[in-house]
């Protein structure tokens, strides 16, 4: 925002306060991650909206194909039901619709992730919804190094970025350099490098895949861990590299099974690198079922590192 | 009323264009040679014209699915839309858009809609852009009655009261979102529901271009002036169905042919210019001839002109990937 005057924030209470008689900037965002941005850049760059998705995302389109590059906050993703027109038909589309005169320079920031008992509206990871919408980048970091990495190279970025952020993670802590860097997207980082099988996660996935990781190394299993940082676009060319080396493959994600991310990778997978597959891919996510709220059926909900351990065990005994 | 000479001659114009556009893809698609589908707006031109005859070239409009006057009246060349049409890759969408989605941001058009009501939040946005820059420019939406029931329009009328964005709501009445009567489809009063919102608003016969100008131009006065939203009620008339191959059977015998007789609005604008004396009758001739070449020089180049090439469907969905 400092580099680009035409860098604004829009979205619900991202300053909370605007217009009363209170603390202004009072909350900074649900969860604070823009706190402090309304006092330096002022109630013109830092935009409270009252609660209507569809008028104030739409108005970031809008904002969006004639020269401002607004970050949104839809406070959860949960909320695209509220929206989705914006962002279906009219932000991924502009572009090729109008024979490409339209950049879209537009990022919409939004909460995802189960773990916190907010039960089925505010706990979703709907991913792999927006990724199925040609015309989007979806993006998903996977530590506060990547946060800052990726959330810049998605604001200097001139298609529509769908950025997910794991509520769970806000409190993270991690060696983040204090100068500007960015993160391109499609191109996956290697967490772990090993022979035996290729694990592929995003998000707070990654992390605890990473947990498994470790376990396994234990018992000389060697993991390749791939954090695949964007959906759209996907380094396919990273993961079918390495399953041509490891043979076994295991794809962790908290979005639902059916049509989801899980299942796509390893659809591509099985029709890329078919001849070095010697197990069937395993898939680790959760039920087809709404997200449930007492915390002992949310933690049965969700993956954990338990379930990856046993998927590779699945796959490594294959065949043997 | 600050109607000269040459605005006159250039409304007029601009008008005729319109119609002549619109009667042209009627008879196009009669034939068969238009794909997809076509959504008219002939009858409304005092509308469109009179809304448009008001603003600068780098003033926003968003548009509808019935689209094709506030684009050509905003200054879309007539060439480009009609190869636009005809899915030509000279087209202003290079074939990509169409009839619903034709758009030049280069003279502030953000698009005909496919989707109702989707138009209004979009040219918030633009709205934004010109207070957030600092610029002088405003944004106007076109929206019909069906629109005015959407989420989306009801939502943003607040946002640009609270946001005090210069936006111009104008809402053409046509009484029919597609085939259900408006006085059917929206509840309570019109102007009231605007006025509770807290923005301006009044009605005007959007037959009569003159009406239309005046109300326009002085509501955009104000908005452009920093006093925030206005809103518009045009009461217009469209000839024919929601929709290319609607035999409109929801409406009484008679009643088209009963208002162009009585309220065609090219006609009132007409009459107006011949008994002001600014022109004469054969300078409106002349304009209407010269009109009908231009659209039939524009079919001849679309029919001409090339096909995509199948490479093209892969260019242009993102900048880069």
């Amino acid at each position: 925002m400092r580099r680009d005057d035409r860098v604004i924030l829009i979205g619900e209470d991202i300053a909370g306060g605007t217009g009363g008689k209170g603390e202004e900037d009072a909350w900074g965002g649900v969860m604070g991650v823009t706190k402090g941005l309304y006092k330096e850049f002022g109630a013109g760059r830092v935009i409270d909206t009252p609660i209507s998705e569809m008028s104030y995302i739409g108005t970031a389109v809008g904002a969006a194909a004639t020269g401002l590059r607004p970050i949104a906050e839809l406070m959860f993703c949960d909320f695209l039901g509220c929206c989705f027109d914006q962002i279906l038909n009219q932000a991924a589309k502009f572009r090729y619709m109008f024979g490409g005169k339209v950049s879209m320079p537009l990022v919409i920031r939004m909460q995802c992730g189960a773990g916190f008992s907010a039960a089925a509206q505010h706990s979703q990871s709907l991913h792999a919804l927006l990724t199925h919408i040609p015309g989007l980048k979806v993006v998903m970091p996977s530590s506060p190094y990547e946060a800052k990495g990726l959330l810049i190279e998605a604001i200097r970025d001139n298609d529509p970025v769908m950025f997910f952020e794991n509520k769970l993670m806000y409190d993270d802590v991690g060696e983040v350099p204090d100068e500007d860097y960015t993160i391109p997207f499609g191109e996956a980082a290697l967490r772990t490098d090993g022979e035996d099988v290729t694990i592929c996660a995003l998000g707070r996935m990654v992390n605890l895949a990473e947990q498994a990781v470790v376990q396994l190394r234990k018992r000389n299993i060697e993991a390749t861990l791939i954090d695949l940082r964007s959906t759209s676009p996907l380094d396919v060319e990273t993961i079918c590299e390495s399953v041509e080396e490891t043979g076994r493959l295991v794809i962790v994600d908290e979005g639902s099974p059916r049509c989801g991310f899980a299942a796509d990778v390893a659809a591509l997978v099985a029709s890329k690198a078919f001849g070095a597959l010697q197990a069937p891919i395993e898939m680790v996510t959760p039920p087809h079922t709404p997200i449930p709220f007492a915390p002992v059926l949310e933690q049965e909900y969700l993956p954990n590192p338990e379930r990856v351990i046993m998927a590779v065990d699945k796959v490594m005994a294959y065949g043997r | 009323m600050q109607l000269n000479r040459e605005d006159l001659h250039d409304a007029y114009r601009r008008m005729v264009l319109v119609r002549e556009f619109e009667n042209q893809i009627h008879r196009l698609n009669e034939k068969g040679e238009l794909p997809g589908f076509i959504h008219l707006s002939a009858g409304q031109e005092a509308s469109c014209v009179g809304i448009c005859m008001n603003l600068q070239e780098d003033d926003y409009i968003t548009s509808t699915h019935r689209g094709h006057g506030h684009v050509l009246a905003k200054g879309c060349d007539l060439v480009e839309m009609m190869d636009e049409v005809f899915a030509k890759r000279t087209g202003i969408c290079h074939g990509k858009g169409g009839s619903m989605h034709m758009a030049d941001l280069e003279k502030g058009i953000l698009g005909a809609n496919g989707i109702v009501g989707a138009g209004v939040p979009l040219a918030a946005g633009a709205a934004l852009t010109s207070k957030t820059l600092g610029k002088d420019s405003i944004s106007v939406v076109f929206f019909g009655d069906g629109a005015y029931n959407e989420g989306a329009t009801l939502e943003t009328m607040n946002l640009a009261k609270v946001l005090n964005l210069p936006l111009l709501f104008a809402l053409e009445d046509n009484g029919w979102g597609e085939a259900t009567p408006s006085s059917y489809a929206i509840g309570g009063d019109i102007l009231k529901r605007a006025e509770g919102f807290g923005i301006p608003a009044q009605a005007v016969d959007g037959h009569d271009y003159c009406a239309v100008y005046e109300a326009a131009g002085d509501m955009i006065s104000q908005i452009r002036a920093g006093g925030g939203p206005r809103f518009l009620h045009l009461d217009v008339y469209r000839y024919f169905g929601h929709f290319e191959g609607d035999a409109a059977t929801y409406r009484p015998k008679g009643e088209v042919e009963k208002h162009q007789k009585e309220r065609d609005c090219i006609m009132i604008l007409r009459a107006y210019i011949i008994e002001s004396g600014l022109l004469a009758e054969s300078d409106l001739h002349k304009i209407h001839k010269e009109v009908l070449s231009e659209v039939e020089a524009a079919v001849d180049h679309a029919r001409k002109a090339p096909s995509p090439e199948a490479s093209d469907i892969l260019t242009n969905v993102y900048a880069t990937y």
